[in-house]
């Protein structure tokens, strides 16, 4: 063996192919011990292929996933110390619960007595709050407790990293809400890492300590969650996480200067190459005011639709010569504290320095 | 008048079940309570059935006890040989086999039915007969090996015969087994082997029990097997039956015969299903 790597897992430009297809290209992916990573990505992007290579279902076509410092080529999935959590649970549906989650434990070689096994079993289904319902049928339970056997199973033989493909995806809003906050909570009890895979951008950003964007079988970021929502790497990294109005733009020769398409200039940083490139703005950057009160604003435009949200509200402008934004407002930042009506004239500000400009 | 909804459910089923259950009491129900009024009367002089009230024919069962053993022996183990045969067959084509190919090879299964069971066992007569394996085997100096004839030769004809009966259910509960309990087994820790004996397996067994009762309930009833490979050595009650009612024209005590096999296969059978429910009833659960 060797010595105790920093980082529960790394992926050395991995890629899978089935067939012709190609899931996954040249990933390159470090995971540190202890962290809670989440693969965010659209349908079809690559997270579940990522994962199951992580726990051995399928081998990479080029390219090594180590775990614990130790290259994983070949090891088939009973042979390490990760589980995972299914995507629709997979529980033994000829088991009860408590043999469910004790499969993992009857394993172990050497054996351990009968008395060990039921213990933890049942000291898992207490962290999953699940305490009482040892001799239930798997479908005498509900999806959201069912959720939690899969969970305590994939955690009662304590492994390393804990794989979890879309855990929450079956539940209901509110429910899910709580299964966020209770696998955080779990996290930090187990102290192990965490791989969650989702395509809800909410759930990544809300849950992890570290985002890994995904878009056709590539890595576009790997970051904070506030830097993946404050500092998209690219467009489609804007776009997917969060909301964002696109605007065509140019640098000007200077590299200083974006030209909007209806000619608007903005200062707007240094160094960015001259050329066309798109604007990405967010809707919670820019503040509106009614254009009676104001001058100086950057736009104008005229209100279309209105979404009242309680403390904020989502208004759609028609922005002359540069077509919809959508524009979240704080209802103490509209002026004269009342909310702008649909058909009112009102002007968008916002700081130069939240745009984000990506060449085309 | 618009009928109440549940007198409607009670039409609709009346009408669903009607054909089969009208069939079923025309020609088993029928039949079989002429067999049971047979089976206490009498052979007449000239042969046939003659009315009377007796239980002789039922005292006389233990002249063909013979048939009763081995028809009860050889059935189970006929089937149970089936099987060992018939799982890896299903198990490799419901998983292991490309699945672009599965649909070929499952089709190759039942292949053998295209043609007739009778020709095929006559070409095992010929195999095992003296001029197919005991005279290549007497060309290497191996003299006098008798295969035809014997229980062995019958074992092999019924396992040769009803293999795709016992592949085809196993390979249906094994094919719609959800992969990802396979991939979960081997996610805690479970070796090949354990995944089979504890996940698989027992997942399986609706169809192992549909298999086996299939096969078990048909042998009992088998007459050509025995009759060709098993000479008049070998002989099943069905093989009484056909003589019985055939040659010597008794038909009461044939009636007798037959009634008694019915009334210890319910019985055996419903032992059996009763144990079988305890073990794995538990265990027939949807797949949710
Ligand atoms: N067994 C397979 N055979 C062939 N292609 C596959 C296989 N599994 C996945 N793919 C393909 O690989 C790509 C990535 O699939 P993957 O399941 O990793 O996506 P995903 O990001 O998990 O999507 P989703 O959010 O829909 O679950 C897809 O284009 C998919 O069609
Ligand atoms: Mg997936």
């Amino acid at each position: 063996m060797t010595a105790a790597s920093a980082n529960d897992i790394e992926f050395r430009s991995v890629t899978k192919r089935y067939g012709s297809v190609t899931a996954v290209t040249d990933i390159n992916l470090t995971v540190p011990k202890g962290a809670f990573v989440a693969l965010l990505g659209p349908s079809g992007c690559g997270k579940t292929t990522c994962l199951r290579m992580i726990g051995g279902f399928e081998q990479p076509s080029e390219g090594t996933v180590l775990i614990d410092g130790r290259e994983m080529n070949g090891v088939p999935p009973y042979r390490r110390a990760v589980n995972m959590v299914f995507q629709h649970y997979a529980l033994f549906p000829h088991f009860d619960v408590e043999q469910n989650v004790a499969y993992g434990l009857k394993q172990a070689r050497p054996k351990l007595a009968s008395s060990e096994i039921s213990a933890r079993a049942r000291q898992a289904l207490e962290m999953v709050r699940l305490g009482g319902f040892e001799k239930r049928r798997i479908h005498e339970m509900s999806g959201g407790q069912q959720q939690r056997v899969a969970l305590a199973r994939a955690i009662v033989n304590k492994p390393s990293v804990l794989l979890l493909d879309e855990p929450l995806a079956a539940l209901d809003k509110k429910l899910r809400t709580a299964m966020q906050i209770e696998l955080q909570t779990l996290q930090r009890e187990l102290g192990i890492t965490f791989v969650l895979v989702t395509h809800d951008q909410e759930e990544a950003l809300s849950m992890s300590d570290m985002v890994c964007v995904m878009n056709a079988g590539r890595i576009v970021q790997m970051a904070k969650p506030q830097d993946v929502y404050d500092k998209p790497a690219d467009l489609f990294v804007a776009d997917f996480v969060g909301k964002t109005n696109r605007i065509m733009a140019t640098v000007e020769a200077d590299g200083a200067t974006l030209r909007l398409s209806n000619g608007t200039a903005l200062p707007a940083g240094s160094g960015l190459k001259p050329g066309v490139a798109t604007v990405a703005l967010r809707p919670e950057a820019i503040e509106l005011a009614r254009q009676a009160g104001r001058d100086g604003g950057v736009l104008a435009g005229t209100v279309t639709h209105r979404i009242f949200l309680g403390s904020t509200a989502e208004y759609q402008i028609s922005v002359d010569g540069l077509g919809d934004f959508l524009v979240t407002a704080d209802r103490r930042s509209v002026q004269e504290s009342d909310l702008v009506e649909p058909g009112e004239r009102v002007v968008l500000t916002f700081d130069p320095g939240k745009v984000h400009v990506f060449p085309a | 008048m618009p009928l109440a909804p549940d007198r409607k459910r009670q039409l609709t089923t009346a009408a669903l079940v009607a054909p089969a259950g009208l069939w079923l009491f025309v020609f088993l129900v029928l039949p079989f309570m002429a067999m049971v009024v047979f089976a206490f009367g009498e052979r007449a002089p000239e042969g046939g059935y003659q009315a009377a009230f007796t239980f002789a024919q039922f005292a006389n069962l233990p002249s063909r006890a013979a048939a009763f053993w081995n028809t009860l022996m050889i059935a189970p183990i006929g089937a149970f040989l089936c099987l060992i045969v018939a799982y890896p067959v299903a198990y490799y084509l419901a998983i292991k086999s490309n699945p672009k190919y599965r649909l070929v090879l499952v089709s190759l299964v039942v292949v053998p039915f295209w043609t007739s069971l009778l020709v095929r066992t006559y070409a095992w007569m010929y195999i095992l007969g003296s001029r197919g394996i005991p005279n290549l085997l007497g060309m290497i100096g191996i003299e006098d090996v008798r295969l035809l004839n014997t229980p062995g030769a019958v074992l092999l004809g019924i396992v040769y015969g009803y293999l795709p009966l016992m592949i085809m259910p196993i390979y249906v509960s094994l094919e719609k087994l959800d992969r990802r309990l396979l991939e979960a087994s081997a996610d805690l820790g479970a070796k090949p082997v354990s995944t089979f004996f504890g996940v698989t397996l027992p997942l399986s067994l609706p169809g192992v029990m549909t298999g086996v009762a299939l096969v078990t309930i048909l042998l009992l009833g088998e007459y050509l097997i025995p009759q060709l490979l098993g000479g008049g050595k070998v002989f099943f009650i069905g093989n009484a039956l056909v003589d019985l009612f055939l040659q010597s024209r008794n038909w009461p005590f044939g009636s007798a015969i037959a009634v008694t096999l019915v009334v210890v296969v319910v019985i055996v059978l419903s032992v059996a299903m009763r144990i079988a429910w305890k073990v794995s009833g538990s265990r027939q659960v949807d797949l949710v």
